[in-house]
């Protein structure tokens, strides 16, 4: 986050994805594990180093702390400390999330569907529509992207802006 | 033991901050599209962190086994992560569409060129 | 990259595999983790790792950019149908038990098919994603030669 380079960012980032997929292969989490591994730290990252490919490598200011914003962000980080003091323990048998549907889905899985994987059986049978929801999500993401860099580009960009406090600023006039 | 068995969401809390952090004071689009993702997957910690029952496993029928962490955060976290990064894919494409369309991808000097069209009129 | 040497032999061994393993993660999503979106992105990884060493062009023979189009949209189009059939054969929107006769053996059949959906779509868009963002990059590069 400090670092003005931003490849050095990206690649901060691929390691902070892959460790918060151990820490969920430790939380009991395998498919989740799984799919943050190999889309954090896979796919993420590839795409950021597309984009750092085409856009500058550099952030343009030296990183002086941003005073209001530090407060801001102080604020709201004691407000919800304060919230989670009302939190239930963690790992606890007896807390309202593990009650209700989740023991249901537990007990019955292997019953209803003759499948091991109960994660599996919740996202494609009992739960069916929030994965068809999460398809068309996905193939919006692709119509979206298609849209935005699929045209084939003509005219040539515009030059880089430096800042006004420095050099020059220029725009390219061949439009 | 009382508030102390909520350390888990006081880390959860902490990485959250850090990338709301850096959403909200950095410039470049870019890296306020990494804090945007450090931001996610701090939630996706705390969901987990919440469904794990201690001296669980794996939600993963075995035979001898009694006690299964909860499958149902698993199954929210799992769409979460993917239409996080549809999510991030979209915003990339909108950082280098304006780029090429504005040569920059810094706020100030994006909001000064603004400024300038604004003085100048 | 393609003139490297130990790069063309170590992706020669690992592509292979890492697309087997992707379609090992997608049929067996059932009984270890796994499933369709995990699949789906390993399945694209190993084409993107085809890609970088061997370049756009050939990777961009191997799976043609129409292809990625249309199977992104038969990915969601057989989830819908899975849906649909359940309709019409009786039950609600996305009833897997009027599918077969053996309600254990309908559920895993309508599991299998759903997820076969969602991980072909996933693995064209995350493909598509690479190719888009690389072909601006080309064309971007071609237009600074001509300036």
């Amino acid at each position: 986050m400090r670092s003005r380079d931003l490849f050095t960012a990206v690649m901060l980032f691929a390691i902070y994805s892959l460790l918060s997929a151990a820490l969920f292969a430790v939380l009991d989490a395998g498919d989740v594990a799984l799919t943050e591994a190999a889309v954090g730290a896979g796919i993420s990252t590839i795409l950021m180093l597309a984009v750092l490919a085409l856009v500058p490598r550099k952030e343009a200011e030296a990183p002086r702390p941003n005073w209001p914003a530090l407060t801001v962000v102080i604020l709201t980080g004691a407000v919800l400390i304060y919230a989670t003091l009302d939190f239930p323990e963690f790992g606890n048998p007896d807390n309202p999330v593990q009650t209700h549907v989740g023991p249901y889905y537990v007990q019955e899985t292997y019953n209803d569907m003759g499948i091991p994987n109960m994660v599996a059986a919740v996202l494609a049978s009992y739960r069916s529509i929030d994965t068809m929801g999460e398809g068309f999500v996905i193939l919006t993401a692709g119509l979206a992207v298609y849209a935005l860099l699929g045209t084939r580009r003509r005219k040539p960009r515009i030059a880089p802006k430096k800042s006004r406090s420095g050099s020059l600023e220029k725009k390219a006039a061949d439009r | 033991m009382g508030w102390l068995g909520l350390y888990n969401y006081w880390i959860v809390v902490v990485l959250m901050m850090i990338g709301f952090y850096t959403v909200v004071s950095r410039g470049n689009m870019a890296k306020k599209i990494i804090g945007l993702n450090l931001f996610q997957t701090s939630a996706f910690i705390m969901f987990i962190s919440a469904g794990k029952i201690l001296g669980g496993s794996t939600p993963i029928y075995q035979e001898g086994t009694e006690i299964y962490s909860n499958p149902l955060p698993h199954v929210l976290i799992l769409t979460a992560i993917v239409v996080g990064i549809a999510t991030t894919a979209v915003g990339l494409a909108l950082a280098v569409r304006i780029y090429e369309n504005f040569g920059s991808i810094e706020d100030d000097l994006l909001n000064e060129d603004d400024l300038d069209d604004e003085t100048s009129t | 990259m393609r003139n490297n040497g130990i790069l063309r032999v170590v992706a020669r061994f690992l592509i292979p595999l890492i697309m087997l393993f992707a379609l090992y993660i997608q049929f067996h999503g059932e009984y270890s983790p796994g499933g369709g979106f995990q699949a789906g992105v390993v399945f694209a990884a190993a084409w993107i790792l085809f890609a970088l060493i061997y370049g756009l062009d050939s990777a961009l023979d191997v799976i043609p950019e129409r292809a990625m189009y249309v199977l992104m949209l038969v990915g969601v189009l057989i989830y819908c149908a899975v849906g649909i059939a359940g309709v019409v054969l009786g039950g609600h929107f996305l009833d897997y038990r009027p599918l077969l006769d053996n309600p254990q053996y309908a559920q895993q059949f309508g599991i299998v098919t759903v997820e076969l959906g969602i991980g072909i779509t996933v693995a064209t868009v995350t493909m598509l994603f690479f190719t888009m963002f690389v072909q601006r990059k080309a064309d971007s590069d071609a237009l600074e030669e001509h300036d």
